[in-house]
């Protein structure tokens, strides 16, 4: 794969290569944190130094279904030892889709020093780079964060219903099974179940695992992600974009693409995604 | 419905008594670390498609034994490196259910994965482990059949 700066990303600072978190393991300004799917894998081997942000425990809302707040989010970097000035690098499982996942999160309160690892585990491990079962420690900082800012990268369903008015563009990046309708949810999985299947109107499928390449897990070039969001999807530099999947995670991965890798300005996930869509009542569903 | 196989309930019991999740995350991962691939003797690679658990992002293949009396040993394989909850299961299943009659076996609910690993699993997770439990219950019934001809 080519090197980060060579694939015509419109940020590539967003990304780092698995050799610059090697060089930046004992780097006081940086922290490096798994986010994984997999909640067995960090405690089985990680970056030495890297501490773990968990999707179900630290990123969200204990009671309702919401992400935390900014007592929340001050509490979590407090523990995890970060100040405003230290530049977070995410990376995880499946993908980096965790990674991403928890990368937005930290948007929401515009921790805007952030990075992820191209390649996450999979390339690390691959290459047969070291890893440790040490947990870390780090004094605790002060973090003082700002206020969830819910308006600009986040969209609430009543946006979405408004969105779907004006046919402005969407992404939905389940497979092509979830999109169509075909299936609606696992009968053994409480979790994640959904009334009615299909997509919200307008919405393009394109899967978010396409957006990397698989035998490494690194995001595709520029020219390649073009080719799926804008000559397969139809989006245009400079849309409106909502993207969506079924509980807002998947669509993280793609919504770090088109807004860190294609300069997309305006591009909001919908964390409701398909378990608050597909379970409303009244509201237009596309077969 | 037959009961539990013993040496399932025995293990359920054993987690339930861990209610820290860090505390049964470490003890999850010493179980991975026990795991043994299945023997050369019973499959070798390219394993065959018939083995592999559907919708498993570990890519997880069940095999099995048959014993004289028409029970079933259970063996496992997992192709990607970071399945570690993939191992975890593959060794309960494999010790709690090899040798158990196959009856039982076929009646193990699958939602046994949710007592294992508790609620938090992601649907990707959910499936691949819920996958690996329900082929072993197929085997189950088959063998179950098996002994009743």
């Amino acid at each position: 794969m080519s090197e980060i700066k060579d694939r015509g990303y419109a940020h590539p600072d967003a990304l780092v290569s698995t050799d610059w978190v090697a060089e930046h393991l004992k780097d006081p300004h940086v922290r490096i944190v798994e986010s994984n799917e997999d909640p067995l894998l960090y405690p089985s081997g990680h970056i030495a130094g890297a501490v773990e942000v968990d999707w179900t425990r630290d990123l969200n809302h204990p009671v309702r279904r919401d992400y935390l707040d900014r007592e929340g989010f001050e509490k979590l970097m407090r523990r995890l030892g970060a100040g405003r000035d230290t530049t977070v690098v995410f990376y995880g499982d499946r993908n980096n889709w965790w990674a991403t996942y928890a990368f937005w999160v930290f948007q929401l309160f515009g921790h805007d020093k952030a990075k992820v690892m191209d390649g996450g585990r999979i390339k690390w491990t691959k290459e047969g780079r070291p890893l440790t079962r040490e947990v870390p420690s780090y004094p605790a900082s002060d973090y003082k964060a700002p206020e969830r800012d819910d308006k600009r990268i986040r969209a609430y369903r009543d946006q979405v219903l408004r969105h779907v008015d004006k046919h402005g563009r969407m992404i939905d990046v389940r497979s092509p099974a979830e999109y169509t309708g075909e299936r609606l949810h696992m009968d053994e999985y409480p979790n994640e179940g959904a009334l009615r299947g299909g997509h919200i109107p307008g919405a393009a499928n394109i899967p978010w695992a396409r957006a990397v390449n698989p035998d490494d897990g690194t995001f595709k070039t520029a020219e390649e992600l073009r080719g799926l969001y804008e000559r397969e999807a139809g989006l245009k530099a400079g849309d409106d974009v909502i993207v969506y999947c079924r509980i807002g995670e998947r669509s993280s991965h793609t919504w770090f693409a088109l807004t860190h890798l294609l300069g997309y300005g305006q591009v909001r996930n919908y964390d409701g995604s398909w378990t608050e869509w597909g379970n409303l009542v009244g509201v237009p569903i596309e077969r | 419905m037959p009961d539990l196989p013993e040496k399932l309930a025995q293990t359920l019991d054993a987690l339930a008594l861990v209610p820290d999740r860090g505390e049964r995350i470490q003890l999850l991962i010493d179980l991975a670390d026990r795991f043994e691939e299945v023997p050369p003797r019973i499959a070798q690679r390219p394993f065959s498609s018939l083995n592999l658990v559907p919708a498993c992002e570990s890519q997880a293949y069940v095999f099995n034994e048959p014993r004289p009396d028409g029970s079933l040993d259970f063996h496992f394989a997992v192709e990607n490196p970071q399945g570690v909850s993939a191992k975890a299961l593959a060794v309960i299943l494999e010790e709690a259910l090899s040798g158990a009659p196959p009856e039982q076996v076929a009646a193990v609910p699958q939602d046994i994965i949710y007592k294992i690993f508790g609620n938090e699993l992601s649907m990707g997770k959910s499936m691949g482990l819920l996958g690996m439990v329900g082929m072993v219950k197929d085997l189950g019934r088959k063998a179950a059949e098996r002994r009743r001809r």
